[in-house]
């Protein structure tokens, strides 16, 4: 209980490690890197303490069973995950107890104090701890801590190693900080932190410009969605007159609230979604933000920063359920937005030579995934698809990385590599065993979400979401292809760049086999129950999902066999496809013969001409065409008009103009710009830069408006 | 009466450090005098703030000696900085915004 009402102290430990390694790293022996790893290392003990605490309240709520000591408090941080199982076998009677009609309300622990108040208005800073916190704090200090380590060795002898890894404490800290808010205003405040850090560890090596420029796209489109973000919790606050995450989603829940305020709230929070997530189509800072060192995109544009998105939706679902009636609906605007992300992505993945892209836009199809299944009302599957998502795309990212350290800090995958298998084994392992979790493969991690993010797609809502079910599918097709491709050029057929290859430090292997494992075995956290006995099926829903009044009574699809065997072998057969055209060289040429797909080629790698619209259309138009058609319309149609009426004031125009424009009104104008001219002259004659005599005249005019006011006064 | 004697040192006080900033080529002299006049400010509500019996002119006096510092910290980069680009500090060099 202790890690649970003080959670307040795990993002404060890396709160401190960023002002110590500030002021004092550059004077450590190791430039400060063993403070973070120390600081972060210490916050994921306390997080998986305060995983196992959770637990524990979730089997014995109080006050029913205060007295029960905590069986696992002993736990090294590696196994945590397995003592859930652990602990779900003691408690198992307590488990199946609650599995009949509706859960225990197992209340979320949360603390609050005043931080300041304002027009009778208090606003709260907190704490709010319940499963998802918790999920949440494990992966973020998990992959935070593996980031950490792998940087030592991937950022050495940088000339601001210090710097990096002060801000990748600072990030932890914003990112724990957004994961345990108790009010959307922290929320808001954390959410703009962790876009400062994105935005200078993108930036990191702004020396070159396309680095800058990168962090000031990833900058100024988060900025768009931000604004929905703040626009959205105004709405809220009016409607529920609180600041606080429980009360706004009970009163939603409750249907307290009126229908409008909460899809508007929501609309606009989807916004904020859309920039923050990498959703279509505001998406495209994403795959420039790989501009940034290798570590910051597995740890921030992967695996926990750009999940803020989902974590807020997941968060406030009270609102989204309601506003966008989620719940009894076939189709809705964060599901329909989910569907299209997740196609778009899955197919720009395909044409990109840069292995960090195909990861990009991986990241944002996957993503996508999440966030149709919010939109479809499987909560747990999202949640749990961000849960194994995390551990496969981190890895992924680390393993490029690792790539790219023994080309010679070369992305490019058709130019500089190629059959790697043979040069890096540890690399080569940990890279297939997260790309066939990404493909969906049973029985690694990324098959068991997908499939319950599919199966909620087909059954919930009503008569569920048949559109956002066939945009799934579809992706888990696509998602075997491009993977298969990737792994292709990577690692098989002949090295083409120069030099040996050579296999990465263990301060990069262990942290891409740890992540591995994780990318194996997550997915058997959250299995249905007709595989496995009721005790160990669902514990990823039984303790992450709430079941207090906060949360709306949401459904759960179950598990069909036919859905999993269909999509398994959905995603085999875009592995085959991929397999025949790389590996056995089928179809080649097929762009050059074939005109629909020369066209699509063309299309995806102008990535749907989506930067062309921002950068040459929206803003060319607004200089050009909507300009040139405003002024076509002007002369072609209102002056039809108006030259009938303007022909017969002529005349009379004529003699106006000579009598009274000419003497009065030209003399008025002149005469203003005369005097304005003078004036500038004479005040110029002040502005001479000599500070004394700005000095004398500011005294002196304090001096006059003080004798006036004795004088009035 | 003793507020009248605080008032008329406070005014003193800042009448020399008005003088101070008017008169003064050197860029630290000024940056003294102003301190000067801060603490004249200071001075008059430390005295105010006795006679009528409430801390709020103690507490500003505080906020007003932290900030001053604030303020001599950053006003001292500048002029080194300056010093370091020009290898004067002569406040009536630094006019490359005049008009």
């Amino acid at each position: 209980m202790f890690f649970l009402e003080n959670a307040w102290i795990i993002p404060a430990i890396p709160a401190a490690s960023f002002l110590l390694i500030l002021f004092f790293g550059k004077r450590m022996p190791r430039k400060g890197s063993e403070i973070g790893i120390a600081a972060v290392g210490l916050a994921f003990a306390f997080s998986v303490l305060a995983g196992v605490a959770w637990i524990d309240r979730v089997e014995n709520p109080p006050p029913a069973a205060h007295d029960t000591e905590q069986v696992d408090e002993h736990v090294d941080e590696d196994h945590a995950e397995e003592t859930e199982h652990a602990a779900a076998d003691v408690v198992q009677v307590a488990a199946s107890e609650e599995g009949g009609e509706g859960h225990h309300a197992v209340e979320p622990v949360t603390n609050s104090w005043t931080w300041w108040q304002s027009g009778g208005t208090e606003f709260q800073v907190g704490t709010f701890v319940d499963g998802l916190s918790v999920m949440m704090l494990f992966v973020v200090g998990l992959i935070s801590l593996l980031v950490h380590v792998y940087s030592t060795d991937y950022v050495r002898d940088d000339p601001r190693y210090t710097h990096f890894f002060a801000f990748l404490s600072l990030f932890t800290a914003s990112m724990m900080t957004l994961v345990i808010s108790e009010n959307t205003f922290q929320i808001i405040t954390a959410w703009e932190m962790v876009g400062v850090c994105s935005w200078v560890l993108i930036g990191h090596w702004w020396e070159e410009k396309p680095n800058a420029d990168a962090a000031l796209k990833a900058f100024l489109t988060n900025r768009v969605g931000d604004v929905g973000l703040v626009i959205g919790m105004i709405i809220l606050f009016f409607a529920a007159g609180s600041f606080n995450v429980v009360e706004i989603n009970t009163l939603a829940s409750e249907g307290a609230l009126s229908h409008t305020a909460l899809l508007a709230a929501s609309l606009c929070l989807m916004a904020a979604v859309m920039s923050k997530s990498g959703q279509f189509f505001l998406h495209t800072w994403l795959p420039d933000a790989m501009a940034g060192p290798t570590p910051v995109s597995a740890l921030l544009h992967s695996a926990t920063m750009v999940v803020a998105g989902i974590f807020m939706v997941a968060r406030m679902y009270g609102v989204f359920w309601e506003g966008l009636s989620i719940g009894t609906s076939s189709i809705n605007a964060l599901a329909l937005i989910g569907g299209v992300t997740t196609l778009v992505g899955a197919s720009l993945a395909f044409v990109q030579r840069d292995i960090k892209k195909v990861l990009a836009y991986s990241t944002i199809s996957q993503l996508g995934y999440m966030v149709m299944a919010l939109g479809v009302g499987a909560w747990t599957a999202a949640l749990f698809h961000l849960f194994t998502h995390a551990f496969f795309k981190a890895c992924l990212f680390l393993g490029a990385g690792s790539v790219s350290h023994a080309c010679h800090h070369s992305f490019d995958m058709v130019a500089d590599m190629g059959g790697l298998r043979k040069y890096m084994p540890h690399t080569f392992k940990t890279f297939m065993i997260a790309s066939v979790a990404l493909a969906g493969i049973p029985p690694l991690a990324g098959f068991w979400s997908k499939d319950e993010v599919l199966a909620g797609a087909q059954q919930l809502g009503d008569g569920g979401y048949p559109l956002m079910f066939v945009m799934g599918l579809l992706t888990a097709g696509l998602t075997g292809a491009y993977v298969t491709r990737m792994v292709y050029l990577t690692f098989f057929g002949e090295h083409r760049g120069h030099g040996t290859p050579h296999e990465s430090p263990k301060t990069i292997t262990t942290p891409l086999w740890i992540l591995a494992g994780f990318a194996a075995v997550a997915g058997l956290f959250n299995l249905p129950d007709a595989i496995v006995p009721d005790g160990i099926a669902y514990r990823f829903e039984h303790f992450v999902e709430p079941t207090a009044a906060y949360f709306p009574s949401i459904s759960h699809p179950s598990f069909s066999w036919g859905l999993a065997i269909v999509s398994t072998l959905i995603a085999v057969g875009g592995v085959a496809v991929s397999y025949g055209y790389w590996f056995q060289g089928r179809w080649h040429g097929i762009t050059e013969r074939n005109g629909v797909a020369r066209a699509g080629y063309r299309l995806l790698e102008n990535k749907y001409y989506l930067d062309t619209l921002y950068e040459t259309v929206i803003v060319g138009a607004i200089k050009g065409p909507i300009a040139r058609a405003s002024y076509w319309a002007n002369q072609n149609l209102f002056d039809r008009v108006v030259d009938g009426v303007g022909n017969g004031t002529v005349d009379g125009g004529r003699r106006v103009h000579k009598y009274f424009d000419r003497a009065v009104i030209d003399g008025v104008i002149n005469m203003s710009g005369r005097s304005a001219e003078g004036a500038g002259a004479a005040l110029r004659l002040i502005q001479n830069g000599r500070i004394r005599q700005y000095a004398s005249l500011m005294f002196g005019g304090a001096a006059i408006l003080a004798g006036v006011l004795i004088v009035i006064v | 009466m003793l507020l009248t004697n605080f008032l008329m040192l406070s005014s003193i006080l800042f009448c020399i450090g008005v003088y101070g900033v008017l008169a003064r080529r050197n860029a630290v002299m000024v940056l003294m005098s102003i301190e000067l006049i801060l603490n004249a400010v200071n001075i008059n509500l430390v005295a105010f703030g006795t006679i009528h019996g409430s801390i709020s002119g103690h507490v500003f006096a505080l906020f007003i000696i932290a900030v001053a510092a604030a303020e001599v910290g950053v006003g001292l980069a500048m002029v080194l900085l300056i010093y370091r680009n020009r290898s004067s500090i002569d406040l009536d060099d630094v006019d490359l915004l005049k008009g």
